[in-house]
């Protein structure tokens, strides 16, 4: 450790000592826990998008006061234990069919506000038929779908949305188009059908990208009570240990090769507007 | 609607489940029970407000059910035979989340696309599991239009006793044939705040979650011990047979659902040529009704079980007489309904004739 950090750290000490009751105090409070998160350590690796997605849905939850009046569902993959760490109530799903109980659920309970929260192997691979009917039928759920372009929980297996060359334990030598087809970007197949509402592809990498990310959920579930259909989300996140990268290189990565596939921004807005 | 009716029996079924106060139907058309979707579209929701929703599989609607049916709302799904084969993911699901819900299969001659006639080959399927894991259905077989109905009303009520999914097996002909019902009251749609249900979490109780995962072996092999005792009670409880006959026969038949009709008029016959034959009719498939089978067999001297299929509930049979008597079998299959004389044959033929 070198001086400046000894004297800074030393700084931090004094500061904590002799300042805390007086900067902890309620009106000076900006950022804590959200409510509705609950106070369990995740099960998410160091790095990844799912626990940065998953605060910033209990922000906006909290902030719109609606704790008592959402149901989430979370799918096969990675966020199956979501309901471990989101205090409201929750059904997991089959792999796949979260936008099919989502339905369900909201069938029955047209006034509460219902989301699904799924990966891309499970909404874009064995949940597509489930995925474009939902859209179709343009039900009035938020569809969140988390973009890492590989499999997590089951140790880093090519996904519909892995890019061209990208190496994986099921394409090894990087994805080959001509035998393993294309990436398949779902966000822009849905935005084409008339019962989607509002469609947009944000990201979690930088702190600017977050807050767009989070005025998008935000927008979503209000819109939701509108009536009008299928709020879609696509989120690119990053998968650290399976693209085997540090946290920082994975989000370096993720821009350069992710984003120019996947580009940032709303596909599709209430207004009609592209 | 006259409570006496001139139906159909996927129609009286559909119009058991608008009467019995049913909140949601999640369905894909399948022949022979498409008129269950059909009959529900136009009658449903203008009467109850009841959700009728047309699916794009089978597989999307058993996960609407489940969805739907974690909010403790009463709900229903049905199909045929090749189409609750893409729903057995969900039934898994919703037997370990401990769900209840009614599902109804009008049996079709299989396996694979088979035919659109009726069978009983999905006995197994229906009563062993069908599903990945252990678990259990509570299984109701109808054997007339009227039970076509009253099995709603029992089934929703043993699926909330239970917290189960219960299934009506029935088959394309009950389905299809128009019988005379009489059908019970409408009943209100209710909706009661269950403690275990998705309702949005309010401050007075902990979040919660509609979920089959739990990834410590011991703590899944718990649930497992818990559900494992549920079917005990239930197999406690919820036994249901007719017996035709039986007090003085020297011969039994065991058959459910509609060949049993057709067997009781075959043991009519056969008591018309002096061989006195009951039927004894499984109503519940599980429970599974051995007790009383195994004490009937103390009476009689051989037993033939009749089904639409090569022989699935006869392993049961089996299980029940412990091999105190024979057991014979006769099935037709592929979506052939024997008929009463061919039975008679049957009867002279293994029972007596085999018998002696």
């Amino acid at each position: 450790m070198n001086e400046k950090a000894l004297i800074d750290d030393e700084h931090f000490e004094h500061t904590l000592r002799c300042e805390h009751a007086e900067i902890i105090s309620p009106e000076n409070i900006v950022y804590e826990k959200p409510g509705t998160l609950l106070d369990v350590d995740m099960h998410y690796c160091p790095g990844c998008g799912h626990g940065v997605v998953h605060r910033i849905l209990a922000e906006v939850i909290d902030e719109m006061g609606i704790q008592s009046d959402v149901i989430g569902v979370a799918p096969v993959g990675c966020s199956v234990l979501a309901y471990n760490y989101l205090n409201i109530d929750f059904s997991e799903a089959a792999h796949g069919r979260a936008s099919a109980a989502a339905t369900g659920i909201k069938r029955v309970l047209p006034e509460k506000y219902v989301f699904s929260y799924q990966g891309d192997g499970d909404l874009a691979a064995i949940g597509t038929g489930e995925t474009i009917h939902t859209c179709n039928r343009g039900e009035n759920i938020l569809i969140l779908f988390i973009n890492n372009g590989i499999y997590g929980m089951t140790g880093g297996q090519m996904a519909p949305t892995t890019l061209p060359g990208m190496k994986s334990t099921t394409s090894p030598f990087g994805r080959d188009v001509a035998t393993m087809g294309n990436p398949l970007k779902i966000t822009e197949l849905v935005a084409l059908l008339p019962g989607t509402y509002y469609v947009t592809r944000q990201s979690v990498h930088k702190p600017n990208n977050v807050r767009k990310t989070k005025k998008a959920i935000q927008k979503a579930f209000e819109l939701q009570k509108d009536n009008k259909g299928t709020c879609f989300i696509e989120i690119v996140s990053n998968c650290p240990s399976n693209w085997k990268m540090t946290p920082i290189e994975s989000n370096h990565w993720l821009e350069e090769n992710m984003l120019p596939y996947y580009p940032l921004g709303d596909i599709k807005l209430p207004n009609g507007r592209n | 609607m006259k409570d006496l009716q001139l139906m159909k029996g996927n129609e009286a079924l559909a119009e058991a489940a608008i009467r019995a106060g049913c909140d949601a139907y999640f369905g894909y058309p399948i022949t022979p029970q498409s008129e269950v979707l059909e009959y529900l579209s136009r009658e449903a929701e203008n009467r109850t407000g009841m959700v009728v929703l047309q699916a794009e599989s089978e597989i999307a609607s058993i996960n609407m059910v489940y969805g739907a049916a974690g909010t403790g709302k009463k709900v229903m799904t049905s199909s045929s035979s090749p189409g609750m084969s893409l729903m057995q993911e969900g039934i898994s699901y919703i037997a370990c989340a401990e769900l209840p819900c009614l599902l109804v299969n009008v049996n079709r001659g299989g396996p694979g696309l088979g035919t659109i006639q009726p069978g009983q080959s999905d006995y197994f399927q229906s009563v062993k599991g069908g599903g990945h894991g252990d678990y259990r259905l509570i299984v109701l077989a109808p054997a007339t239009v009227q039970e076509m109905a009253d099995f709603v009303k029992l089934g929703f009520e043993l699926a909330f006793q239970y917290r189960n999914p219960v299934l009506i097996l029935t088959d394309g002909a009950l389905g299809q044939m128009m019988e005379k019902v009489d059908l019970f009251p409408q009943q209100e749609r209710k909706f009661e705040i269950l403690d275990w249900a998705l309702t949005g979490k309010v401050k007075e109780r902990n979040h919660n979650i509609i979920t089959s995962l739990n990834l410590k072996a011991e703590e899944m092999e718990i649930i497992n011990i818990h559900l494992q005792k549920k079917y005990k009670e239930i197999e406690k409880n919820e036994i249901r047979y007719e017996a035709i006959d039986c007090d003085d026969a020297d011969y039994l038949i065991v058959a459910y659902g509609l060949v049993a009709r057709i067997c009781t008029k075959a043991a009519h016959l056969a008591r018309e040529k002096g061989i006195k034959v009951g039927v004894l009719r499984p109503i519940s498939l599980f429970p599974y009704p051995y007790e009383i089978i195994n004490k009937l067999s103390d009476q009689v001297k051989s037993i033939l079980d009749v089904e639409m299929s090569a022989g699935q509930m006869v392993e049961d049979v089996r299980l029940a007489v412990n091999g105190k008597i024979p057991v014979k079998f006769y099935g037709r299959m592929g979506g052939v309904v024997p008929g009463p004389e061919e039975i008679l044959k049957a009867i002279e033929e293994k029972l007596v004739g085999g018998a002696a």
